[in-house]
């Protein structure tokens, strides 16, 4: 479906999510944050890049590999993103949600 | 002479030495494949060992069987594989390669989760990715009175992805034909945000949850196993009470890779997508669940694998480019219970989705829906797994890629 976020028209999954990273931008992270109730500061944008970085090299995304980054402890990690981290903090960075098969 | 070499003789490293073997020039090439293991286990079977489904017969069976003649089987150690070097060092020799192929695997890794391998370690805390763990847990479900019943998995990617919520509809099953189904109360507990992830499944599929009165759990990523007090706890500290654990750790690659430096995080090896070339040495193959691909570890994937890989190797051998040709493809059973279950076919790009399979608008194989049919095919899936797949001959009207045909795609 389509949306405007930050006067951009981009398209979403069913779920919310970007359907193409390269119509991200950090004006649109803004706004797909602000859906979530989070306004995003320093701390919330180094873990997006970091999330970003991953997903870019093919790494899959774990709340372990989060433990592992050196980035972010994972209490913090839930302060950020509290409820989902990883659910929200995919949508917030404009890549796939993490899923299995079916 | 030069030496082929493939490492591992689980579902992989089986096909490929029997595909290999039958098109390469014996007096050009040598072919060695080496495990440690005699056994070779049908691992889709220890979905159905805990039920008392399968027998512990019908799961496993002597390794050497599926080896073809002409290949040099080797039951040892592999220590450490020196890529730079062209040579594998195992136990007591080093084996020297001029085409490498990795099919180690993946197991499980449930010391990754503290307290997990713990002291209720299979007592009220079982994996059924092992046959250790899917046999004892039979035994506890033929004595089991009831209660609290948690199947859990820790982190993407598992094996087979689909087996926990298959694990959770027999269980109701088998619950509902014992008489107790009342007595147990079932939770099904995932790190992702749905039992079902993907939009056409979680359309399709939600209803099963509800149907068959199981509790969905989702975000929970698992922190620790309290042993004392019988619950999973998640980092954002959120409990789950069990009774009965069923749990799949964390998947990992083998400790070879990581002792090697040729594997990723979790020692998956880096892998090209398409050709299953290995990113880091050219004359280095990987196939199956040893891979970092984005497919699903399964050993239908690997079945579409091989094919390519065998084309792959040949054009390596004539100095001709690779064919960038795999897809990712799957095709997986879903057990649903009830003597039914679901088929899907899948690949890298395509999610799942109704249809009919393997022939176009007629089936007999309905995608994306439970029934009769499907659960007959997976029950036949074991004969064709002994006696095709793992000898590398082709399943008829199945090919490598995934066909659009007979599939409702917007």
């Amino acid at each position: 479906m389509e949306a405007v976020l930050a006067g951009i028209k981009v398209i979403l999954t069913e779920d919310g999510y970007l359907s193409d990273f390269s119509q991200w931008n950090k004006e649109v992270g803004t706004e797909l944050a602000k859906e979530e109730g989070i306004e995003m500061t320093d701390r919330h944008w180094e873990v997006i890049n970091w999330i970003q970085e991953q997903v870019k090299a093919g790494n899959p995304l774990s709340v372990r590999g989060i433990k592992k980054s050196g980035v972010i402890d994972i209490k913090e990690f839930y302060a950020l993103f509290p409820g989902g981290p990883l659910k929200i903090s995919t949508k917030v960075a404009g890549v796939p949600k993490p899923k299995s098969c079916i | 002479m030069k030496n082929i070499l493939i490492l591992g003789a689980g579902t992989s490293g089986t096909m490929m030495a029997n595909h290999l073997r039958s098109k390469l020039n014996k007096n050009q090439w040598n072919i060695t494949i080496v495990d440690q293991f005699k056994t070779h286990y049908y691992q889709p079977g220890f979905l159905f060992l805990p039920f008392d489904i399968y027998t512990e017969d019908q799961v496993k069976k002597v390794g050497k069987k599926f080896i073809p003649k002409g290949v040099n089987y080797i039951q040892k150690r592999i220590e450490q594989i020196f890529p730079k070097e062209n040579k594998v060092q195992l136990e007591d020799e080093t084996l020297n390669y001029d085409i490498l192929i990795v099919a180690t695997g993946c197991k499980i890794a449930p010391q990754e989760t503290e307290g997990m391998k713990g002291k209720n370690w299979h007592k009220n805390v079982f994996d059924f990715y092992t046959y250790e763990g899917s046999l004892a847990l039979r035994n506890k479900l033929r004595e089991f009175k009831g209660g609290k019943m948690v199947v859990h998995f820790t982190e993407m990617p598992i094996k087979c992805p689909v087996a926990p919520l298959e694990f959770v509809f027999l269980a109701d099953s088998y619950f509902t034909k014992k008489g107790m189904r009342d007595k147990v109360e079932l939770t099904y507990v995932t790190p992702l945000g749905g039992a079902f992830t993907k939009p056409k499944a979680t359309a399709a599929l939600s209803h099963l949850m509800k149907e068959k009165n199981i509790k969905v759990v989702t975000d929970f990523e698992i922190e620790r196993v309290d042993n004392d007090n019988n619950q999973i706890v998640d980092y954002g500290e959120r409990r789950v009470d069990y009774d009965l654990l069923v749990t799949v750790p964390t998947n990992m690659g083998d400790e070879v890779i990581e002792r090697s430096g040729m594997g990723d995080d979790l020692n998956f090896v880096p892998t090209h997508h398409n050709t299953l070339q290995s990113l880091d040495n050219e004359n280095v193959f990987v196939i199956g669940d040893a891979t970092n691909v984005p497919a699903s570890k399964a050993g239908s994937v690997a079945h579409f694998a091989s094919e390519t890989l065998t084309d792959n190797i040949l054009l390596y051998i004539d100095g001709k480019p690779l064919k960038e040709e795999f897809d990712g493809h799957a095709n997986c059973f879903i057990e649903t219970g009830n003597n039914k279950a679901l088929l899907i076919d899948f690949n890298y790009k395509q999610e799942p989705v109704e249809g009919t399979f393997p022939i176009p608008g007629i089936g007999p194989l309905k995608l994306l829906k439970e029934s009769v049919f499907n659960h007959w095919g997976k029950l036949a899936f074991r004969w064709i797994y002994w006696n095709m797949l793992l000898k590398g001959i082709p399943i008829p009207m199945v090919s490598r890629n995934m066909t659009k045909k007979g599939k409702k795609i917007n």
